[in-house]
Formats: C-alpha cells, sequence, structure tokens
C-alpha cells in the first residue's frame, strides 16, 4: 500500500470556556478561521473538510455535522462527519489523513467543535442515553459511575494511592497556567486541594475530573508537496491507530485499555518506532480524569502496567522532564469539550513540534509526539503520532 | 502560533447573565417517548429474571459463558445458542460511592454502583447494579455477594427486578 506523507500546517482554537456566548457554528467557524489564516490558506484552498463533534443529545440537534456545516467551511465540498464519542478529536484528523494520504486530495480542514452547555441543567444527564436502554438504564446510572468504576478497579489492583493519581491533575493543571485557551489553569494547585475537593463518586472527587466546557479547535493537513510549498516546519503525521473493544463493558476487565494498546501498535508500526519511551518525547494522553492519563500512558506501552504514576514521581512526566506528558495542560487544565479537547492535543503537538508553544514549550528541541483519545462505552482508542 | 496570537476568540459567559436577563436564550423541552424491543437475548434475560434467574449464554466455539445473553459471540461472530441459567451470587469486581445523581443533584447517602461478576459465568464477566444492605466503608473489591429479588409478584421483567446485591456474610 502506498501512502502520500501527510502533514498538518495549520492550527486554531478557541478559549475553552463553560458557557460561550458564540453558538456552535459561531465557535467553528472562528477556529477554522484562525487554522487557515495560521498557514495563510483561504476556504477555495480546501478542497475537502472532515468535522468531529460528539453526541446531538449534547446540542438537541439531529444531523449536528449539517448543523455545523458552513461554520466548518464545508458547503459544496466533499464533507464528513466522524464520531467515535470522547475518541473523536484524535480520530477526525485521521480520517482527514486517510483523505489526504490515500491521494484523493491535496488540503484537508479538520474541525471539532462541542458545546455542551446548552443542555439544561446540566450536561451530566445526557450522558445517560449511552448506557444500554434495557439492561443499565433502568438502575440510573451516572456517566461518573463507570469512571469511579474503572479508577477503583485500576488503584486497587495495582495498589496505587489518591495522592499518587492527584499528582496528575496537579501537574496537567499547572501546565495549563500557560495555556491562553484554558478553563482551568491554575499554577499554585497542590495535591491536597485534589484531596480535599468535593467527593463526587468516590474515588472520584471534584478535581480528578475535566470540567464541562465549549470550545473549538481546527487544523489543516496537506500532502507533502503542497505542504512543503506552505511552510518550512510542516509536522507530519507519522502514524495513526484506532481499535473498538466490546460494548459489554462488565464482561472485561478495566483494569488495562487493551484496546489502547491496540490503537497504539497500528500507529508505532506504521511510525516505525519499536521502543515507545524512548522515541516519543512528548505525550498528550486522553486525561478526562486524572487516573485515565495514567490509564492511557500504560496502554501507550509509555508505562508499565501500573507504573505509570511513577512517571510524575520520579519527574519525567515533568514539563522539563524526559517525556513530558500533557505540556498543553490536558483535558483536565485546558479544559473538555469533548470532540475540540482531542483536537487540542493534535494542535498541541503541533505548536510544541515547532517551537511556537510559548511558556509550556517543551525544552530540548522535541521531534516526536503521541496523542491520544479515548471515548465510546469505555471502548475506542484512537492515536496520532507527529513529528517533525 | 499559540506564543505570537495575543487573543483568542470564545466569549465566557456565567450564570448570572442568564439570571439577570442579560443575554437572550430560547427554553425548550425535547419530549422523546420510545417503547424499546428487548430482542431475543435480552427478551429471555428478561424472562429470566422474572422467574428469579440471572440467565446466560455460551458460546461453543470460544467456551466463554457471558452475561447478559446475547444472539452472536462478539468474538468469534458465531451464533450462541445455548443459554445457561447462572447463580444469583457473585464477587465484586470494582464499585463506587456516589454522591451525585445522574442528573447530577447531590444525595448525602450515596448510591453503590458496582460490577459484580456473577457466579457460574466466565472470569470477569458481570453485570452492572448496585449493593444494598451494606456499610460503604466495609465494601471491598472481591467482596461475596448475593442478589436480593422483589417479591415474585411484584417482577416485571427487568433488571430492576433485582433490588441490589447485599454482602453473603455480614459485614
Amino acid at each position: 500500500m502506498t501512502m502520500r506523507k501527510v502533514a498538518v500546517v495549520g492550527a486554531g482554537m478557541t478559549r475553552f470556556v463553560r458557557r460561550a456566548l458564540e453558538t456552535p457554528k459561531e465557535l467553528a467557524w472562528q477556529a477554522s478561521r484562525m487554522a487557515l489564516e495560521s498557514c495563510e490558506l483561504t476556504l477555495e484552498d480546501v478542497e475537502a473538510v472532515c468535522l468531529g463533534t460528539a453526541p446531538d443529545s449534547f446540542d438537541g440537534i439531529h444531523m449536528n455535522g449539517e448543523y455545523l456545516s458552513d461554520g466548518a467551511g464545508a458547503w459544496r465540498k466533499p464533507y464528513m462527519r466522524s464520531y467515535v464519542g470522547g475518541g473523536t478529536g484524535v480520530f477526525v484528523p485521521i480520517q482527514g489523513w486517510y483523505h489526504v494520504a490515500s491521494g484523493l486530495f491535496d488540503i484537508v480542514l479538520v474541525v471539532a467543535e462541542e458545546k455542551m452547555s446548552s443542555y439544561y441543567p446540566h450536561a451530566q444527564a445526557a450522558f445517560i442515553t449511552i448506557f444500554d436502554h434495557t439492561t443499565e438504564r433502568p438502575l440510573k446510572p451516572n456517566l461518573l459511575w463507570i469512571f469511579a468504576l474503572e479508577m477503583n478497579r485500576y488503584m486497587t489492583m495495582y495498589g496505587i494511592s489518591k495522592a499518587d493519581i492527584a499528582r496528575v491533575s496537579v501537574q496537567h493543571k499547572r501546565n495549563a497556567a500557560h495555556h491562553p485557551c484554558a478553563l482551568l489553569g491554575d499554577a499554585n494547585i497542590t495535591v491536597e486541594d485534589v484531596l480535599n475537593s468535593e467527593v463526587l463518586a468516590w474515588p472520584v472527587q471534584r478535581y480528578d475530573v475535566s470540567p464541562v466546557s465549549d470550545g473549538a479547535v481546527a487544523v489543516v493537513l496537506a500532502a507533502e508537496h503542497v505542504a512543503k510549498r506552505l511552510t518550512d516546519k510542516p509536522v507530519w503525521i507519522e502514524g495513526v491507530g484506532w481499535n473498538l473493544d466490546t460494548a459489554h463493558w462488565t464482561n472485561r476487565d478495566l483494569v488495562y485499555p487493551r484496546y489502547v494498546e491496540y490503537a497504539a501498535r497500528m500507529a508505532y508500526e506504521m511510525a516505525g518506532i519499536r521502543e515507545p519511551k524512548k522515541e516519543i518525547h512528548i505525550a498528550e494522553p486522553y486525561d478526562p480524569f486524572d487516573y485515565k492519563a495514567l490509564h492511557h500512558l500504560e496502554g501507550l506501552q509509555l508505562a508499565e502496567r501500573g507504573q505509570a504514576p511513577q512517571l510524575y514521581i520520579d519527574g519525567t512526566a515533568a514539563l522539563d522532564g524526559n517525556m513530558p506528558v500533557c505540556p498543553s495542560g490536558g483535558l483536565l487544565g485546558v479544559g473538555n469539550p469533548i470532540a475540540a479537547a482531542g483536537l487540542m492535543k493534535i494542535a498541541e503537538l503541533f505548536w510544541q513540534l515547532r517551537g511556537e508553544a510559548g511558556g509550556r514549550q517543551v525544552p530540548g528541541q522535541p521531534r516526536r509526539g503521541i496523542a491520544q483519545a479515548w471515548g465510546d462505552l469505555m471502548q475506542v482508542g484512537t492515536v496520532v503520532i507527529m513529528g517533525r | 502560533m499559540t506564543a505570537k496570537i495575543k487573543s483568542f476568540p470564545g466569549t465566557s459567559l456565567s450564570e448570572e447573565d442568564f439570571d439577570q436577563g442579560k443575554i437572550l436564550f430560547n427554553f425548550d423541552e425535547l419530549n422523546g417517548k420510545f417503547a424499546w424491543d428487548t430482542g431475543i437475548a435480552i427478551g429471555r434475560y428478561l424472562a429470566s429474571l422474572k422467574d428469579g434467574v440471572i440467565l446466560g449464554a455460551r458460546c461453543g466455539t470460544c467456551r466463554k459463558i457471558v452475561v447478559p445473553p446475547r444472539v452472536v459471540c462478539e468474538w468469534c461472530f458465531r451464533p450462541m445458542q445455548e443459554y445457561v441459567p447462572l447463580q444469583d451470587t457473585g464477587t465484586v469486581n470494582t464499585f463506587s460511592l456516589c454522591y451525585v445523581t445522574w442528573d447530577m443533584q447531590r444525595v448525602k447517602n450515596p448510591e453503590i454502583p458496582a460490577v459484580i461478576e456473577i457466579d457460574g459465568a466466565s472470569p470477569l464477566h458481570g453485570i452492572m447494579h448496585l449493593l444494598g444492605e451494606v456499610d460503604p466503608q466495609k465494601i471491598h473489591i472481591g467482596m461475596r455477594v448475593k442478589a436480593v429479588w422483589k417479591n415474585a409478584r411484584e417482577r416485571g421483567g427487568a433488571i430492576t427486578d433485582i433490588l441490589y446485591f447485599k454482602p453473603l456474610e455480614e459485614v
């Protein structure tokens, strides 16, 4: 199979806020406009548009992809919305990647938007519809349940303390203090703050969780011959992977995300990476909850099973460590407008690998990074490896 | 680029903007009503619950016994034709003490969702349900539990025919 090289050549994003004045279309347009301006392209140069947005139930709009299409610059172009739950934000650039790698298009605009605040009074209740309507929903499940159940299984089976998990939240929120779009950046937060925050669904406490947010992110992908004309700093998509596990989530061990491992292995193979721990310089694992970052680092083969907390304890994961984790501030710090949050990680790798990340720039001219998202009913992993 | 850009779009609103009428908004309720057919396998599962039995299904190829039952083995994609009655006892695989309801109302006494590995099913095969009649502080992963059923006459063929699971021995 011959595939063309594909580069990210531009990126844009809105601020992530708890409740945005702008409509979903307006947010999508702002991010798209910025992404195009950043690489001095106009919509006329864009040959196809890929859009990611999470469940229609947040917006109360059926066919949300079609609703958002003008904000994403999609009219009279080949256009497609993809959706794999929380994994969408890292899947939609994969979709854009195969649009370009296949030779079908030279320039593709990739847009991810989420407005969670419209659901009244709290987006949480919209999540009940992800559970099985007959065997689970009569129990009135809460989205927090599945995270709390998985976190408890993870920490108990490996003997990991709440304090060690809280380090993740602290570091990501501190990193986010340097992100101009962040909702919950906090340079002074401590482990004690996390451990003393409200208990929502033990072992999950308030500061273990990322905030419901509104926002949009867009990136521009280009084929090699175009990318090299547009910029002398293209950031290449070196590998992609995605994988889905069973929806019968109570019929497998939640302690380890095998589907993330399979997605990562697919991406590593494509990128020619044999030793991820040595060859990945920046990791942006999906972190809607603090333990999830650890869980995913293990699935990504960047830590042994049950050993990911050590990366935060020994400083490996710090902004100036050997493998900074979530220098953006992640979902815990920047915010979690679901699909947009995943694509934010792609934008972060783009800026980091170009040396344009400002106050949160990882030192040492990192060459390669990995972004990952997760979603559906504890079952999907999406992975992108980028390098310069 | 974030280093070069000074201002980012996106205008933050607060609750006060709504309460004080500073912005206009349109409020509406969507009224969705559904009647979901149970299907073949879950239909059998529910009918069994009405009889006080937790039903699983066995894959003749993988030899896995799964719960709830299904018509197809998702791993080998062959039909699952053998239903297997399981025990109504099991082991707590994981649990949570949840102080917010599904629609984010705070509650003082926690709901206790759990994944319970059902005796008679393959290892690590369980269902999501609730724990009850238990001191929240004494629950642990690995705890043995038993289903507490509704009275036979009150059962309607639903997952809620099991009220909750309680510890097998006094805790």
